[in-house]
């Protein structure tokens, strides 16, 4: 590690160099990191717009806005664009990108050229979708078959959409594992891994051993359409719930692929605006293990009532409860961090809080999912529908704010309107409950998810739903609004504005191009915090 | 508004049981997790910049305990749930066998006696009822809420799901697993009648509930057949295309059909259409419509004619 | 994968012991995600094997075992050849390497055009993927393979060229060992794929 040729003196930002073909062609795991903040974020928005669409027409029983065969196109489109091009790529690409060499002192990954590749890749993949946009499938983002197989509608542009993407999943997973395995700076041992290291970890293995799973899943999804391929199909011997099988084996790994590198941000948060050493280091680094190697084995939680043997149901329903355990671990330590600490309410602070909040709701309510006679009645309702975007929304997309938050200083040296940035959280957070609290009730009550129109016993939750997602998205709205603007407007940043010991606070804002003057030796974990130990500043 | 359909089968009120003991669990560690974090929050708010704070890491009791409460609950939650799940997949010997057919947009019934009906299940009061249930193209999910049993429906297997309503009354059928455009249109009613109204049921000839509608004028009957036999899941009556042609000034119109020919919407030809919905489909449309054949009575083809007339 | 590990740019200069072990790492886990990928066809293989045990028994006699056999005799001592190349490249032997690529090469090609008259005699047959759920699966299987044949193909091609522009030498030779790994893995699976197909069906 020691023999870097070019150790320049002079100060260059990263995001010095201008023109489209140096952001195109950049090697740099910073710039990398900002070219999928800004897919991902595109992708974010447009398919919160296409919820918004289909929350207007919930907002009656009739079918009045749109035609259910336009709504369910919006739900495919919607869940495959949010699942597929934000929530996994999401902060696994752009945050793991930009933050994994900065927090283990390295100067870029250890493929820099093969971490643009997948960003190609990734690109390829988003042309493929858009242009599936004019021609959207209408299966729902789980593509099940046999209705994948049968449907009029173009399922093969939006699943070979979806394939490309996988590589450039699966190769970014390998890079951050070779990485983390080989890049560490001196001293840095692995237990004086920032936690986001450790969740980075875990979601790549994770990336790295499902992905190709979803990957011939849908290619056989392809040859089923195509080349008339029968693994699906009853009438040619095939069986329609292998599909699910194959699909969950990927999806329910790749739901932790989402929620663990948002985990990974909140461990990193909590500890520097509680001015506290992380409660319990170790119980929540190998919690995000236990997690990704208990996510391989529950995934036919999802088809308790799909016909599987009650023997299946019964493992499957116990070894979901086991995740449980890890989970509430984290929750538990990040909550006693605060303790006797000195808590200052940053945005990025709240938005911290509210993940656990939020998160614990997500996770509870994932108890009654797991538990066979409680989700017999549950499944494939809209409680379902509210649970998962309490752990997405709730869990993911909060943690996505926050790292967005509280990185973004660091990453463009700018700051942004701290008071705007708190009304925003404070729309966000109400908007988000008053929109997926009510439709809890909604599933208790028997109202099934995916539907276009509704009995009318439903109309004065939904409609609430509805109103809800108003104030989410002008939380949103606010927010995008308040960081671009800080791009342009905001106060330059200095170099450490919380007190952060993490490596990547101790260079300037933003880094330079390769991010440490000096590979840094170090001797320390990052949550050295408190009085009982002396804090080099 | 109340939190859950009335309980209206013998196992709802077990699964309300693990419902409610999984709600009061979460509700404790909900309340605890928050007022804690709540309450550290404010205690603990920066007040100086200069503040010290303790060297906490953590501490071994607390995760063992934290580990091994909820492990300890977790495992009696499931053990509860297991239990009641059990008995909802053991159906009793003495079982009514209900076949159903899931088709997209519809629900077929059929009885031990032949007696077929469509959407609208005829079940009696405390007995037993064994569902075997199977799909025609896709998936579907036949779900009450009031019984709270839901199971998929899968091409070329048969499921099966049992229950013993225990309420009189009439309850919603969702179809809960997504089976295409019409998916939230396919809806049914369990109509549960006591012993004696099951019989007088058992024995008529028609497919409802006895003689009590055919009094009624025929587009009033028309309306019924409507919304009762599912012709709602696919023709709307507001001019809107949801699948077939909207039955909204569909009485009397010229058009053409998929093989060029021309056609005009009178009794012959809608009663065909009825009947054999494969043979004349008008242009612009698909031939997915099953055939109501034995499943509509030349009386409420004739009803469901006079309602269309009125829908000018 | 190969591009990734001939790197050397802007100033980044690794410690080369540290980028040949991460080379290896990462090839490996590529690998692994290999195996993942055709685990899901090995999967789908097991349960409708299982399912209807006399389907497989009576098309899979329709295979072209002495094809079969040939090809895998081709790859076992490609990968022979391959082995003998990376040793050859370690000690600095380039042009022996480079032949011996070449000959692995070959050997690819021939895999090829056996496999080639073998799908031609299918569809002579009115075999084809939607034939039967054993058919789907002999020509997703072999297909997918084949897909990996024909990576590797243009990978060694590559390599071969490098090696006898003199690009390897004893010192620096990841890019033919993680060429020749992936070799190996095209060749491995093979050997599965064989017995299961074209022997016991």
């Amino acid at each position: 590690m020691a023999n870097h040729a070019v150790a320049t003196n002079v100060y260059v930002p990263f995001l010095e160099k201008k023109g489209i073909l140096s952001w195109l062609y950049t090697t740099d795991h910073k710039r990398i990191g900002i070219l999928y903040l800004i897919s991902v974020s595109f992708f974010f928005l447009i398919a919160g717009i296409i919820a918004l669409l289909m929350r207007i027409e919930l907002l009656t029983p009739v079918s009045d806005f749109v035609s259910p065969h336009t709504y369910n196109v919006l739900f495919t489109l919607h869940g495959s664009l949010m699942v597929f091009f934000f929530i996994i790529p999401g902060l696994a690409a752009s945050f793991g990108n930009f933050l994994i060499p900065l927090m283990i002192g390295a100067r870029d990954v250890a493929f820099p050229k093969l971490n643009l590749g997948s960003y190609w890749i990734y690109l390829l993949g988003t042309v493929i979708v858009l242009i599936a946009l004019f021609q959207p499938a209408d299966t729902g983002w789980t593509f099940y078959t046999p209705y994948s197989a049968t449907t009029d509608t173009d399922v093969i542009l939006i699943t070979l959409g979806v394939f490309v993407l996988g590589f450039s999943s699966i190769l970014t997973g390998l890079n951050f594992i070779v990485t983390i395995h080989k890049m560490r700076a001196p001293g840095m041992t692995w237990h004086r891994l920032p936690l986001f290291i450790w969740a980075s970890y875990a979601t790549a293995v994770l990336q790295l051993l499902a992905t190709p799973v979803v990957g011939i899943t849908l290619l056989l999804l392809i040859a089923e359409r195509s080349l008339g391929v029968g693994f699906f199909d009853p009438a040619k011997g095939g069986d329609p719930v292998l599909f699910q099988n194959f699909f969950w084996f990927y999806s329910h790994p790749a739901v932790y692929i989402m929620i663990i590198p948002a985990m990974g941000v909140i461990s990193e948060i909590i500890p520097v605006f509680s001015r506290k050493p992380i409660f319990g280091y170790k119980a929540i680094a190998y919690s995000s293990l236990g997690i990704a190697f208990i996510s391989f084995f529950v995934w036919a939680h999802h088809m308790f009532t799909a016909g599987i043997s009650e023997v299946a149901a019964t493992i499957f329903s116990f070894l979901t409860f086991l995740v449980a355990i890890p989970t509430a671990i984290k929750v538990f330590n990040w909550t006693a961090t605060l303790y006797k600490g000195s808590i200052e309410l940053h945005s990025a602070m709240l938005y911290a809080l509210g993940f656990i909040f939020l998160f614990t709701i997500g996770g509870l309510t994932g108890v009654f999912l797991g538990a066979l006679a409680a989700d017999i009645h549950l499944h494939d309702t809209y409680f379902v529908v509210a649970h998962m975007h309490y752990v997405m929304i709730g869990g993911t997309v909060m943690g996505f704010f926050g790292a967005l938050h509280f990185w973004y200083p660091k990453w463009f040296g700018k700051m942004f309107n701290e008071a705007v940035a708190k009304l925003a959280w404070f729309l966000v957070f109400v908007g988000f409950n008053v929109t997926f609290f009510p439709q809890f009730f909604l599933g208790v009550q028997g109202m099934p998810r995916r539907y276009a129109t509704y009995p009318e016993e439903f109309e004065s939750l939904m409609s609430l739903s509805t109103y809800g997602s108003w104030i989410l998205g002008l939380g949103v709205l606010i927010m995008t609004v308040n960081l671009i603007n800080g791009l342009f407007n905001g106060e330059k940043a200095p170099q450490n504005p919380y007190g952060s010991l993490s490596l990547e606070w101790q260079i300037p804002s933003p880094p330079p191009h390769e991010n440490f003057e000096e590979i840094p030796h170090v001797t320390d974990w990052p949550y050295g915090y408190g009085k009982k130990k002396e804090v080099d500043a | 508004m109340t939190w859950i359909p009335e309980a209206a089968s013998n196992l709802a009120s077990k699964v309300d049981g693990v419902l409610l003991v999984i709600t009061l669990i979460s509700i404790f560690f909900f309340v605890l997790i928050t007022a804690v974090l709540i309450y550290f929050a404010v205690k603990y708010r920066r007040k100086s910049e200069d503040e010290e704070t303790p060297y906490i890491t953590g501490s071994e009791p607390l995760e063992i305990i934290w580990t091994v409460i909820p492990s300890i609950l977790l495992i009696l939650l499931f053990v509860h749930a297991y239990v009641v799940y059990k008995d909802m997949r053991t159906p009793p010997k003495d079982a009514v066998d209900i076949t159903v057919t899931g088709k997209q947009w519809l629900w077929t019934f059929e009885y031990y006696n032949g007696k077929k009906t469509l959407n609208e299940l005829y079940v009696q009061q405390n007995r037993p009822v064994r569902m075997v249930m199977r799909a025609d193209d896709v998936l579907h999910s036949f779900f009450v809420p009031a019984f709270r049993v839901k199971q998929d429906l899968i091409p070329g297997r048969y499921t099966q799901l049992w229950f013993t309503p225990t309420k009189i009354g009439t309850f919603d059928i969702f179809c809960a697993e997504y089976c295409g455009t019409g998916h939230s249109a396919m809806l049914g009613r369990v109509i549960v009648l006591s012993p004696e109204a099951y019989d007088i049921w058992e024995k008529g000839v028609g497919t409802d509930g006895g003689g009590a509608v055919a009094s009624l004028p025929p587009a009033e009957l028309g309306e019924k057949v409507y919304k009762g036999k599912g012709c709602n899941a696919c023709h709307s009556v507001d001019g809107s295309v949801v699948l077939g042609p909207s039955f909204k000034g569909l009485y009397g119109r010229e058009g053409v059909l998929e093989d060029g020919s021309s056609y005009t919407a009178d009794e012959n030809y809608i009663m065909k259409s009825i009947l054999e919905p494969q043979e004349e489909v008008v242009k612009g449309f698909q031939p997915v419509m099953p055939s109501f054949k034995g499943i509509l009575s030349d009386d409420e083809i004739t009803a469901l004619i006079a309602y269309m007339k009125t829908l000018k | 994968m190969e591009q990734a590990n001939t790197e050397h740019s802007h100033g980044l200069e690794m410690d080369p012991q540290v980028e040949y072990s991460s080379s290896k790492l990462g090839m490996w886990l590529f690998l692994g995600t290999e195996i993942m990928l055709f685990g899901g066809l090995f999967a789908a293989y097991a349960i409708f094997r299982a399912k209807y045990p006399e389907m497989f028994l009576e098309q899979h006699q329709e295979l072209n075992r002495e094809m079969g056999a040939i090809n895998t005799c081709i790859l076992i001592f490609s990968s022979l050849t391959m082995a003998i190349a990376v040793t050859a490249i370690q000690k600095g032997k380039r042009m022996m390497s480079a032949i011996l690529i070449l000959v692995t090469l070959i050997c690819g090609l021939g895999f090829g055009v056996v496999k080639y008259f073998e799908y031609g005699a299918k569809f002579a047959h009115h075999i084809y993927p939607d034939t039967s759920i054993f058919f789907s699966l002999y020509f997703m299987m072999t297909g997918l393979h084949m897909l990996h044949v024909f990576i590797g193909l243009i990978v060694l091609g590559v390599l071969m060229v490098l090696t006898w522009k003199g690009t390897f030498n004893e010192k620096y030779s990841t890019p033919v060992e993680l060429g020749g790994l992936y070799w190996h893995l095209v060749d491995l699976i093979w050997i599965y794929l064989f017995p299961l197909l074209y022997l016991i069906g």
